[in-house]
């Protein structure tokens, strides 16, 4: 909570958010193993800021975003919006709150009704929180206009009359129909190819601007992020590895599973051209994740201290916004590298 | 590099073509149904047989050439082609046209009617276990295993042999057989539905349960299942010609297609060919009905 006392208060705070699916089997269906898909993550999203999550398949990304706009309930851990508890005992209920956070989900052919036409499917949410048909529907050609689709053209058009790009901008406008003040985008452009993923990306930095928006972007590809967020939180195996600001993770990545990251990424230099690959194998399996440290199976640092104990998210030492959750960063953790303890 | 810029006078042209395409393209989704079924002739064939079929047994008072009652002890057994009888005269001298005519109203009543009760009762159902899952789900699908495990005609005629003879019975027992498969198939196609992000943003934008189940799910679901229903038709009036075949639904002198098939029985060494027409009008019925709910499957499924 150490962001949360630098400036005014962020507009999405959450602390130690965990969800375990439990995986059943058998007759009785017992509870036979547990998935830790997201384990005790913290981080805050100021007002009109970008969050960037990225990480590799499966560590957890868009279960975060599920949790986030209560699509998931939290197994514990508290999300506070806007200084108001999110939850059951919260200050805010789940359809304000739904009023106020959107999601933009990654699959664009799956999340638009086939059978609704586009004018319907974005005009749903507002006439759900009870504005007039006529006036929904109002919004819904003033959206389509916002997110560069001819309202006049596209309205009574059938997503499967679309293209991939048309169809995450009606996305895109389905989620700003209810006015957010914050919106989960879902790897809104992983499927696109890649003109149409510029378009999509400008468009998103344009309303942006436009509308006052917060954003928590969700994404794989390293590039995308760093264009479009202020700060990049790192997760690996549903814990938050590294958080910082942009220019922090990119230039100066603290935490070996970044680094890996960050080397994987292709370069136009060809004096910086990859040699080998920086992480080899497959994340391990998060239904029975590695003690201590979960990356230490594939970190060339690992000593026995990392098997022993978690690290938790700690200042670098130079920047107290860059936060990295490793041994060898934190003084007297007992790893070799670690700096000597006070210094 | 404004030059580059400045050589493209095209897509003025090429968003003029667009809006044209466009034009064409949405005209919403009922008329491309439509537009697909006109060049569907094997469909097209099939409605208009059905719609024969149906409009004669509507209007049999005003087109048939005979009273269905009238029983004429010289004229018995005539074969096809016969003066004054079409189609030949049945055991009691009966006019078999009118007869057939008449047999539509109650054999398509009995073939209809079930499925329809079963598509809501099942539907309903179908769609409660499908979307709400776990222990409900476990619930209405294992009673509905128990429906399964017997064969469906030998459940019509145990359930109609419980409540006596009858076309009322009838039509219960058969409503009965159909819940089961209506059920299953609208409970998997509810279960598909609701894992996509469609349903998890309209959630996500704070519908409730009900609002979702109308708006998004039902208009998903009603598609397939309808046209699943569409081809139990065609089981439900084999089905019911069989109930009345055994005595179990409509009773003489009430002209039905499987009762005329039961009584001409006896008859066919005397005269096969007039034995054999309620089995032929039964089957093209059938027939007709499964080809056109094929049809009204292809012309539905928006993704071709």
């Amino acid at each position: 909570m150490n962001a949360m006392a630098t400036g005014p208060a962020p507009l999405l705070a959450v602390t130690d958010l965990r969800k375990y699916f439990p995986i059943t089997g058998g007759v009785l269906q017992r509870r036979v193993a547990t998935v830790q898909a997201v384990d005790d993550i913290s981080f805050t999203v100021g007002r009109g800021e970008t969050l960037g999550i990225v990480g590799e398949s499966g560590c957890g990304k868009s279960t975060t975003a599920r949790l986030l706009v209560q699509l998931l309930k939290p197994d514990s851990g508290s999300i506070v919006f806007d200084g108001m508890l999110v939850g059951e005992n919260g200050d805010i209920s789940t359809r304000d709150l739904r009023r106020n956070v959107q999601m933009v989900f990654q699959d664009s052919y799956s999340s638009l009704n086939p059978r609704l036409p586009i004018e319907d499917t974005i005009a749903f949410g507002p006439s759900v929180h009870g504005v007039p048909v006529a006036q929904a529907k109002q919004r819904a050609r003033d959206i389509l206009a916002k997110v560069g689709l001819d309202p006049n053209q596209f309205i009574r058009r059938y997503p499967h009359e679309l293209s991939g790009g048309q169809r995450q901008r009606i996305n895109i406008a389905r989620a700003l129909a209810l006015e957010p003040r914050l919106v989960v985008l879902d790897e809104p452009v992983s499927a696109l190819d890649k003109s149409v993923e510029a378009q999509v990306l400008n468009l998103l930095v344009d309303l942006k601007s436009d509308l006052d928006l917060t954003y928590v972007f969700i994404s794989h590809d390293l590039n995308v992020v760093q264009y479009l967020s202020d700060r990049v939180l790192v997760m690996y195996l549903g814990k938050a590895v590294e958080i910082g600001p942009v220019e922090a993770i990119y230039g100066r990545p603290q935490h070996p599973y970044t680094r890996a990251l960050l080397s994987a990424m292709p370069s136009m230099d060809p004096d910086r051209r990859l040699e080998q690959a920086p992480i080899t194998g497959d994340p391990p399996n998060p239904i029975n994740p590695p003690s201590g440290c979960r990356f230490r199976t594939r970190c060339p640092h690992a000593e026995d201290v990392c098997a022993r104990i978690e690290p938790r998210l700690a200042g670098a030492p130079e920047d107290g916004a860059h936060r990295i959750a490793c041994h060898m960063l934190i003084a007297g953790s007992g790893h070799s590298a670690a700096p000597a303890q006070g210094a | 590099m404004s030059n580059r810029v400045e050589v493209r006078p095209a897509p003025a042209m090429a968003t003029g073509v667009d809006t044209a395409q466009v034009a064409a393209l949405s005209r919403g989704y009922w008329s491309t149904v439509a537009g697909r079924l006109g060049t569907d002739y094997v469909t097209i064939a099939c409605g208009l047989v059905l719609i024969a079929i149906v409009s004669a047994a509507i209007f049999a008072d005003l087109i048939a050439p005979a009273d269905p009652y009238k029983t004429s002890i010289v004229r018995r057994l005539k074969p096809i082609g016969f003066a004054n009888h079409p189609l030949g005269t049945d055991e009691l001298g009966r006019d078999m046209l009118t007869r057939l005519i008449y047999g539509g109203r109650l054999s398509l009543f009995m073939g209809v009617l079930p499925v329809v009760n079963a598509l809501i009762v099942g539907g309903i159902l179908g769609m409660i276990a499908g979307f709400l899952g776990g222990r409900v789900n476990m619930a209405i699908m294992r009673v509905m295993d128990v429906f399964y495990a017997f064969p469906s005609v030998l459940l019509a005629i145990a359930i109609s042999g419980a409540l006596g003879a009858g076309v009322t019975n009838a039509i219960v027992s058969l409503t009965v057989v159909f819940i089961p498969p209506i059920t299953r198939v609208t409970e998997s196609v509810t279960t598909q539905v609701r894992n996509l992000d469609y349903v998890e943003a309209a959630r996500a934008s704070g519908a409730g349960t009900q609002t979702i189940l109308r708006v998004h799910v039902l208009s998903n679901v009603l598609g397939p299942i309808f046209i699943y229903s569409t081809s139990l038709i065609s089981v439900s009036i084999i089905l019911a010609s069989g109930l009345s075949f055994l005595g179990l639904g409509t009773e003489p002198p009430e002209p039905e297609w499987g009762l005329m098939l039961n009584t001409l029985r006896q008859s066919i060494y005397i005269n096969p060919w007039v034995a054999a027409l309620p089995g032929a009008v039964i089957f093209a019925t059938s027939l007709c009905f499964n080809l056109l709910s094929d049809g009204l499957r292809t012309a539905m499924d928006v993704r071709l």
